[in-house]
């Protein structure tokens, strides 16, 4: 990770995480409900923040694809944790549109079959801190 | 008044790269006795160190001021050389300005500074040291070995063929250990206990060695040489000496054919007698009673074992036994376990029979198993067609749930499963997710590779997620194969889990007893982890086999032989040298309360009514005496004493304040 950008340190500030300590078991991936809709697998968020490439981690579908179940977090065995780096990317992303992703008053509208509740509740989770 | 020496080292670019030592030199000259002072590249080489016993001859030195590394690392160097140059050794004092400065500072002035303060303290100390002499204590020439797996069974035999006298503790009924309990072994698929037993009967034969089984050590007093320990030797239930080892009353026990008390032997996969060997091959052959499930000791009632037994060995009124014997050794061969995986759920071990552990699967392989060597499901008993093993299950954890070592067997031990399984039944499906195959170790790459190209074994690189039980009975198994980017949802029948390896449950006990030191894992803690890596820190104790780290039988056999060794040349001497370094009493100032006493770790100190004869003073008092043979100079009592009776010599409460003023000036 150089310093040159500072977002993943951001990211990495944000989660908690320290990526450094990751092994690179695949248990994540291995324990990951919504592995198949995941462009940028959950793995290889780690990997790409090592690697200081957030723009891929902002541009994908990837950080919004994630259910926030916490299974990763979970089984983590070297509390890695990538969730909370998918997590802390979706607030990048957030916070460089200046804006929340989503207004309570959104809700009503979204609510539909297409929508996973827990979506909705992570999202939540997220922006109550 | 002392003729002070202070010699100055640069240690290469160690110390000066940080540490001006020529400026130091000049600073230390004018202190107060120094009548000498220089610095050399390196002083403990032979230059170095004739340097220092040339000056000590022409300046007619009395005391030396060593300005250099730690004295862990060359006290006995320098006390040698000041010895051989006819000064008391105890007239050298070593300044530490290596590790304690130029090893952790980086500003040159600040640094130089405190080498000064530093070499200051220890000049202030030897103006008041005085010369000691160092005692002798005899040496017993006994070891003991606690554990009697195969790393004590070793020891014991290497010290025993040596000439020496080893008793050996276990406290399970048999020796034999975790290596009895294997099926196959590798690198070279010996059978276990063919290899194992042979040395059980020559440890059982010996004329030198004595087995202690179904006992434990209690408690352990006295020092290196002279350890005296006491040994309880529980109640077996069966007169040892008269049981022929005929197994009526194992046969005969009306529990054994109901099938309710798990084997501790077989991991729970079957079931044993209240009256029990733990397996057939036991040493010694004679079986002990479980009390907490006898129906005798829980009823009264039963008694079949005594009414049935041809010799009438069985003593149901046996008691605990208390053996107190000396050692001149001890060697600490505790061995291991597997840790409890009830904090991975996502493995359903807990709730589905056939996810079993790596220990487990040598049981239902091994022929004197619960299913005779047949590898059948614990569920319905059927064989199973797709086997899958996840490796590192709770080892190279971060986490609290596992353990941060990697435990070393695993990846071995799951290659022999996997091929045993492939040679035996090459209709099976043999999958292994890896994290990584670590096979340091001669002819272990070969082995691993052999599993993969001459029976293809299913290698998968990554993690298993969770283990899915069906309603079906089978598994669904869900991992990640990083190679494939994909992952894994695969049917299985059974899964086998490498748990990590953890030190013996009684390890952290056993160490305190032995003040010997153990790390934050329960391993014990060697001396050196390079240079004296089968020594415990405490003078005396020896470590062998998996209580100092994970290992697999090779190395276990290397180090039981070296810790034997370590054991045979302490033995070997009649006498030890003593630190003269011990408390002393002024019967002046001691009023005889006892706190002393109370305080002193090893029992120094005991009380004897001395004539006190001096100015003012002609009576007979109850006055504080210390067994310099016990003392170990820890100065406990020293400090707690409420009179200042109590002083330790070498490190007198006048030196140290000494150099406390010092270091203040």
């Amino acid at each position: 990770m150089s310093h040159a950008d500072n977002r993943a340190e951001r990211i990495c500030e944000i989660s908690g995480s320290n990526p450094y300590m990751c092994m690179k078991c695949g248990k994540c991936s291995a324990s990951c409900p919504s592995y198949n809709e995941m462009d940028i697998k959950p793995h290889q968020f780690v990997s790409y923040v090592l690697n200081d490439d957030i723009e891929s981690l902002v541009k994908s579908k990837a950080a919004f694809k994630c259910l926030g179940c916490f299974a990763c977090i979970e089984r983590c065995p070297r509390n890695v944790q990538p969730g909370k780096l998918v997590d802390a990317a979706r607030q990048i992303v957030e916070r460089e549109k200046g804006g929340d992703y989503i207004q309570p008053e959104e809700i009503p509208a979204l609510l539909g079959e297409d929508v996973p509740q827990q979506l909705l509740v992570s999202a939540f989770r997220r922006y109550r801190r | 008044m002392q003729r002070i020496g202070v010699f100055v080292c640069h240690c290469g670019s160690n110390i000066a790269a940080t540490v001006d030592v020529k400026k130091v030199v000049e600073l230390v000259r004018y202190e107060q006795g120094v009548v000498y002072a220089d610095d050399y590249m390196y002083m403990c080489s032979e230059a170095g160190q004739q340097k220092v016993m040339e000056a000590i001859k022409e300046h007619n030195l009395t005391g030396l001021v060593i300005c250099s590394c730690s004295p862990r690392m060359h006290e006995a160097t320098f006390r040698a050389c000041a010895a051989k140059a006819g000064l008391n050794p105890f007239m050298v004092e070593i300044a530490n300005i290596r590790e304690h400065c130029s090893w952790i500072h980086k500003d040159m002035e600040e640094a130089t500074k405190k080498a000064v303060i530093l070499a200051r303290a220890a000049i202030a100390k030897v103006n008041l040291n005085t010369p000691l002499q160092e005692g002798e204590s005899p040496v017993v020439k006994r070891a003991l070995v606690i554990g009697g797996g195969i790393a004590g069974i070793q020891t014991a035999l290497d010290i025993a063929n040596a000439g020496y006298p080893v008793d050996i503790v276990e406290k399970e009924p048999s020796i034999g250990g975790r290596m009895s309990q294997l099926d196959k072994t590798f690198p070279t698929l010996d059978c276990s206990s063919c290899i194992l037993t042979p040395k059980m009967v020559e440890v059982a034969q010996h004329p030198n060695i004595k087995i202690y089984s179904y006992s434990e050590v209690e408690k352990v007093g006295g020092f290196v040489g002279n350890f005296e320990v006491d040994i309880r030797k529980k109640a077996r239930s069966v007169n040892e000496d008269k049981c022929t080892g005929c197994g009526v009353c194992q046969t005969k026990c009306p529990l054994g054919k109901t099938g309710k008390i798990p084997s501790e032997f077989n991991r729970g996969l079957g079931t044993r007698s209240a009256i029990y060997t733990p397996f057939a091959q036991a040493v010694p052959n004679v079986p002990v009673i479980d009390r907490e499930n006898c129906t005798y000791f829980k009823t009264g009632k039963c008694g079949v074992c005594a009414k049935l037994c041809p010799s009438g060995c069985i003593d149901y009124e046996q008691q605990d036994q208390i053996v107190t014997e000396k050692y001149g050794a001890i060697v600490v061969a505790t061995g291991f376990d597997i840790i409890n995986l009830d904090k991975y759920d996502e493995y359903a071990y807990n709730t589905c029979p056939d996810v079993i552990t790596s220990l487990e699967l040598e049981r239902l392989m091994n022929a004197a198993g619960p299913t005779g060597g047949h590898l059948l499901r614990m569920s319905d008993g059927k064989a199973p067609k797709d086997i899958v093993f996840i490796q590192c299950v709770g080892s190279r954890c971060a986490d609290d749930r596992g353990k941060p070592y990697c435990s070393k067997v695993c990846c071995m031990y799951t290659a022999k499963h996997a091929m045993l399984i492939k040679d035996h039944w090459p209709e099976m499906n043999v999958t292994v997710f890896y994290i990584d195959v670590r096979t340091p170790g001669k002819n272990f790459d070969e082995f691993y590779r052999r599993a993969v190209e001459q029976y293809h074994v299913n290698y998968i690189k990554g993690q298993v997620g969770k283990v899915m039980p069906q309603a079906d009975g089978s598994l669904i198994v869900q991992g990640s194969d990083l190679l494939d980017g994909k992952q894994i949802k695969m049917k299985a029948d059974m899964v086998v889990l490498a748990a990590a390896v953890e030190p013996n449950k009684d390890a952290r006990k056993i160490a305190s007893m032995l003040t010997a030191s153990i790390d934050n894992n329960d391993f014990l803690t060697e001396a050196h982890a390079k240079l004296r890596p089968v020594e415990s820190p405490t003078a005396g104790i020896f470590l062998s086999g998996m209580s100092q780290g994970p290992k697999d039988i090779p190395e276990t056999v290397s180090q039981a032989g070296a810790a034997a060794v370590k054991v045979i040349g302490l033995l070997a001497k009649d006498k030890l040298k003593t630190n003269p370094c011990t408390a002393k009493c002024d019967m002046f100032q001691c009023n005889g309360c006892s706190t002393c006493a109370n305080v002193c770790p090893y029992g120094a100190i005991s009380y004897e009514d001395t004539l006190v004869r001096g100015p003012g003073v002609n009576e007979t008092r109850r006055i504080a005496k210390v067994n310099t043979a016990l003392c170990q100079g820890c100065g406990a009592c020293t400090s707690a004493c409420p009179s200042g009776a109590m002083d330790l010599q070498g490190f007198s409460n006048l030196q140290i304040i000494s150099e406390v003023d010092a270091i203040c000036r």
